[in-house]
């Protein structure tokens, strides 16, 4: 690694399969490390990690039509165009449904239409319990996300660089659409917390095909291991036909939200499940 | 009516939720608008009829007429056609389809082709309707997709029961637009309430009606149901969590199979929301 710092991924395709309770019990263990929470949508990370703010950045997004009703003469060639049904009937534009695509601008014959920059959301620079750490909260319903998580990435990044960290660690968010892919994008490790059920496997499976696209190294741990044992069995079969390491298991543990509830993450309090997951840890910060 | 049932956080139980609401209706269409990750069929078990590619408009550039102009690409608002000298490149998975470069192209060298995004599949189970989107892997725009997906819904159906994607951007309002009824599934955790105060904020942003079913109670507190009282949103169902439950669910089978008494609950909630409905209709 010639970058001077190591990504590690943390995702899991399906949510709700316990990947910001494992990322938040990684991001207190050594060694010392930048945190990345690039679940901008659905940001949980700072409940357990409560960050300092230290410097707040407006995230412009992508940008909207406006259509200016003194110029515009209703002669329909915007509705007819968009691709977006974004035009509504009295010639206003819908801001959730225009993707931004300009079409309307560079064809309005009268010059009615602007486009205007929108302001998608915020992202933070702050000091939090797990170390230095880049979030962000994409407003809801907003366009983007991918682009947000590049931009909290990159000021991990240098933060990385400046403060001599030679750790990354992101909380990715659920799905394998764009901020997974933004999350994703030259990272070294990969690490998909998956469950014993016939959604986490499926949803596992296309996460990891979406990672073997990266070239990132891709792990697997299993939660809750014990509702389903057989099924946490053939999902380390799946895992060992394709060469994908399973680096442990965790058992169900219902402390868990008691735990979240006081802001702690499952490493805070001794027992099996904080052992398990120093374990996971360890296997992962392993150099292949 | 259509009623999308909703998360914000992943894994809260909103297929699970949306399959026994169909099931328990007997007579509905099930649309799987999860589209990075469809997990409804797994529940549901529907027998599959029918596969369609899902596709968006490509730009074709053709060489002879082009003359490297740089029309397109200034005017492309997503970096997706690059001039050089003598050759144009497009990026296809950064093209949104939108038809910018055609349109704006002087020499009219750019012509339409299209290109896969992903699958829209359909389906039945007796007299439910299923239909479901599945995203390419490595494709990064989800809602064209869910907006393909949600064009095949059949019009006259009288119950539609759509499952959205987690979070609150634009693959889910993209799935909420059309609908009469948002029922928000959630967890009475930190991380649940965070995030169903998510989708909150984007409902009542939107001016959708919306309601809440509350999801493995007991595991745990009561800040989801003092926050319900308190602004008098309404918590239309309560499922306990129950570890006989989440078993079944790891063996693919839906709630109200584990536990048909469900079925009534399920019932009285569509009957609740169908006259609530009316009366906003009429």
């Amino acid at each position: 690694m010639n970058k001077g710092f190591r990504e590690i991924l943390v995702i899991s395709g399906k949510g709700g399969t316990g990947k910001t309770t494992l990322a938040s019990s990684f991001a207190l263990l050594p060694p010392e490390k930048v945190v990345v929470d690039a679940d901008v949508d659905a940001p949980d990370l700072h409940i357990i990690l409560k960050p300092q703010v230290l410097e707040a950045q407006r995230f412009m997004g992508g940008r909207v039509a406006g259509i200016d009703p003194d110029k515009c003469d209703g002669c329909g060639l915007c509705r007819e165009l968009c691709r977006y049904d974004a035009i509504t009937p009295h010639y206003r534009v819908d801001p959730l449904a225009c993707d931004g695509c300009a079409l309307c601008y560079f064809a309005c014959p009268r010059e009615a239409i602007t486009l205007k920059e929108k302001e998608a959301g915020m992202w933070f620079l702050s000091r939090s319990r797990g170390g230095p750490m880049t979030h962000a909260r994409l407003y809801p319903g907003e366009e983007n996300s991918g682009k947000l998580v590049t931009v909290i990435r990159n000021r991990a990044k240098e933060l990385a660089q400046e403060e001599g960290l030679e750790l990354i660690l992101i909380d990715g968010p659920p799905g394998i659409g764009c901020p997974v892919i933004s999350a994703m994008t030259g990272v070294d490790q990969v690490l998909v917390v998956t469950e014993p059920t016939p959604s986490g496997h499926h949803d596992l499976e296309r996460v990891v095909e979406l990672a073997w696209g990266f070239q990132a190294r891709v792990q697997v741990c299993i939660n809750q291991w014990d509702i389903n044992p057989q099924r946490t069995e053939e999902i380390e079969r799946w895992c060992g036909d394709r060469g994908v390491e399973v680096i442990g298991r965790i058992p169900f543990s219902p402390e868990v939200p008691r735990l979240q509830a006081q802001s702690k993450a499952p490493v805070e309090e001794e027992g099996p499940g904080a052992e398990t997951i120093i374990e996971i840890w360890k296997n992962l910060l392993e150099v292949e | 009516m259509t009623i999308t049932v909703a998360s914000g956080k992943g894994g809260a139980g909103k297929t699970s939720v949306a399959v026994s609401l169909a099931l328990a209706a007997g007579q509905a269409v099930y649309v799987d608008c999860d589209v990075e990750e469809p997990n409804g069929a797994l529940l549901l078990h529907p027998h599959l009829e029918w596969e369609e590619e899902a596709t968006l408009p490509l730009p074709l550039v053709d060489e002879e007429k082009c003359d490297y102009c740089k029309t397109c690409s200034q005017a492309c608002q997503f970096h997706a056609i690059m001039v050089l000298p003598h050759k144009v490149v497009v990026f296809d998975r950064l093209c949104h389809g939108c038809g910018t470069c055609s349109y704006v192209c002087p020499q009219k060298a750019i012509s339409e082709t299209t290109r896969s995004i992903g699958l829209i599949q359909g389906g039945r189970r007796e007299d439910i309707v299923y239909l479901a989107g599945r995203l390419n892997i490595g494709e990064p725009m989800a809602p064209p997709l869910i907006r393909q997906v949600k064009a095949r819904i059949p019009r006259e159906a009288p119950l539609v029961v759509i499952d959205a994607p987690a979070g609150v951007a634009c693959p889910f309002v993209e799935t909420l637009r059309g609908s009469d009824f948002c029922l928000v599934v959630a967890e009475s955790t930190p991380f649940g309430f965070h995030d169903y105060l998510l989708v909150e904020e984007l409902l009542l942003d939107l001016d959708l009606p919306f309601g809440v079913v509350e999801n493995k109670a007991g595991l745990g507190d009561d800040r989801l149901r003092r926050h319900l009282f308190e602004r008098e949103i309404s918590l239309l169902f309560t499922l306990p969590y129950n570890g006989d439950w989440a078993r079944a669910y790891s063996l693919g089978v839906p709630l109200v199979e584990v536990e048909p008494s469900l079925s009534e609950g399920f019932l009285e909630l569509l009957a609740t929301l169908e006259t609530a409905h009316e009366r906003r209709g009429s």
